[in-house]
């Protein structure tokens, strides 16, 4: 389970997280939508323990990772896999030395079991082909699906997502959403994903979070999202650029 | 009214200069600190030690070979000119040898070193900063400054005396060239000169400055890689105020430990 309790976030004076509170049952798919510059990517790379607040507490599993020293916050992050907006690969290894990074570090398998190991989550994301090619040899799509691979590699408990679909087409956008789900269904993983493609986090999402000017405007299942009544949230889900959401 | 304002906002922007320089400074020892109590904890990251060494040392071969031969041969014409004056022309190998042993070696191999493999750091870690590489590392649960800072620093301080050494032969075997070919010597008398004048305190010395060299440049290149911000311009100003600095600092500390190895020998 995870738990995020009041947290604050402020960069050079500018509030960007102000309070943020809510919790993510084990086995939910979590969403939080928002706009772009709204501190979804900032509450998440807290989550990750990747920066401090300035105040609040993140706890996984009963552990706060604010306040924990680096080694037991690398246990943590052992239970937790992240898929970055774009892959994050290491430019520098091959599709497959990529996906076996976790695994190296974290594990004493066999080059044989490692080898079997990555290509089971290469051929579930559809990659075999491009084992042997260097992130800068593949698409954007085929790079997200990599960074799936790796992230589920090592079959963490928590999943964490920064904005999966952005600059996919909508045929690489289903086509994700169909791994994360399949992902999903094989074992009851915790998915926490940050994103403002709406129609497909309706789909996906067992909770919907909104941040809005550095707080949870609201929460709730797909429906309760869907039938909203503010016209902020309305607004927001068709996308228009008439409503209370000020234009840039 | 307005003088007192410029004045003003001079002092500003120099304060301003100054804080930004205080916090990268601060930053530097920071993560060199943080680098030292990685270094003695496990995994020891031999492979990657492997890689920066055959990457900073091996593939800078070429180019210390090419570098080192050249000045050696410069260094040989220029020194007869002076020599001849005083009829001492046969003290060229001696004289070469000691600029190369003591000066040159060190210094202009990690200059090239800065140029080469130096600015590669910065521009690799400021790369991985930007596209999020380096948080992936954490994320899973890898140490980045263990990973990425340790073995970039080990190998740099490492193999530098080595390249140093390198620079000194080949500048030695450039100037012995020049002496026999073009300038009418012999190779026995270049020999002897250097034997008679370089001695191994001045090899030693030489390569304690290239050991401290080595670790600047790595400290340098990786502090400012690995704190990179503002995208690709970021990554191309860093890169920029690395081999400034590292070669600034090289020719600083050069300095210091001249002053401090020969004068109390001389």
């Amino acid at each position: 389970m995870i738990q995020v309790e009041d947290v604050h976030k402020s960069y050079g004076g500018q509030k960007v997280l102000e309070g943020i509170t809510f919790q993510v049952e084990t086995g939910q798919v979590v969403t939080i939508i928002g706009r772009s510059g709204g501190g979804k990517t900032v509450l998440l790379r807290q989550m990750m323990g990747l920066e401090k607040p300035d105040a609040g507490r993140i706890l996984i599993d009963g552990v706060n990772i604010v306040d924990i020293g680096p080694d037991q916050l690398n246990r943590v992050r052992r239970s937790i896999g992240i898929l970055f907006q774009d892959g994050a690969l290491f430019d520098s290894l091959t599709v497959f030395e990529n996906v076996a990074f976790p695994v190296r570090e974290h594990t004493r398998m066999s080059e044989k079991q490692i080898r079997n190991t990555v290509f089971k989550k290469l051929s579930e994301v559809g990659l075999t082909d491009a084992a042997d090619k260097f992130p800068h040899q593949i698409s954007g799509g085929m790079r997200k699906r990599a960074g799936l691979a790796r992230a589920l590699v090592l079959d963490p408990e928590i999943v964490y997502f920064d904005e999966p679909t952005t600059g996919l087409d909508p045929i690489a956008k289903a086509s994700l959403y169909s791994r994360i789900r399949q992902a999903h269904l094989e074992r009851a993983v915790t998915f926490v994903l940050v994103s403002h493609d709406i129609k497909g986090v309706l789909e996906i999402s067992d909770t919907i979070l909104m941040l809005w000017q550095g707080k949870i405007m609201t929460s709730g299942t797909p429906d309760q999202i869907r039938n909203h009544s503010h016209a902020l949230v309305q607004q927001f889900l068709t996308g228009s650029a008439h409503g209370p959401i000020p234009l840039d | 009214m307005r003088v007192l304002e410029l004045i003003g906002a001079l002092v500003l922007t120099a304060l301003g200069h100054l804080r930004g320089n205080a916090e990268e400074i601060g930053r530097g020892i920071l993560l060199l600190g943080q680098s030292l109590r990685w270094l003695f904890r496990r995994p020891l990251r031999v492979h990657e030690i492997v890689r920066q060494l055959d990457f900073v040392g091996v593939q800078s071969t070429e180019l210390i070979l090419l570098t080192g031969i050249f000045t050696g041969m410069v260094l040989a014409l220029q020194t007869h000119v002076a020599l001849s004056r005083y009829a001492a022309q046969s003290l060229v190998g001696g004289m070469v040898g000691l600029s190369l042993t003591r000066e040159l070696g060190p210094v202009l191999s990690a200059l090239m070193v800065i140029g080469r493999a130096g600015s590669a750091m910065t521009a690799e870690l400021g790369t991985m900063r930007n596209t999020q590489q380096i948080d992936a590392l954490a994320s899973m649960a890898v140490e980045p400054i263990q990973y990425l800072v340790v073995p970039r620093v080990v190998a740099t301080t490492l193999i530098m005396p080595g390249l140093a050494l390198l620079f000194e032969f080949a500048g030695m075997v450039g100037a012995c060239l020049i002496f026999c070919t073009q300038l009418g010597g012999e190779t026995a008398a270049f020999i002897a000169s250097v034997r008679d004048y370089v001695s191994v305190q001045d090899l030693t010395h030489g390569l304690i400055k290239a050991v401290v060299f080595g670790f600047i440049i790595a400290a340098v290149s990786c502090t400012k890689g690995f704190y990179v911000t503002g995208g690709s311009r970021g990554v191309g100003t860093a890169t920029t105020r690395a081999v400034v600095i590292s070669s600034l600092l090289i020719l600083g500390s050069d300095y210091v430990m001249t002053t401090l190895m020969f004068t109390s020998t001389s």
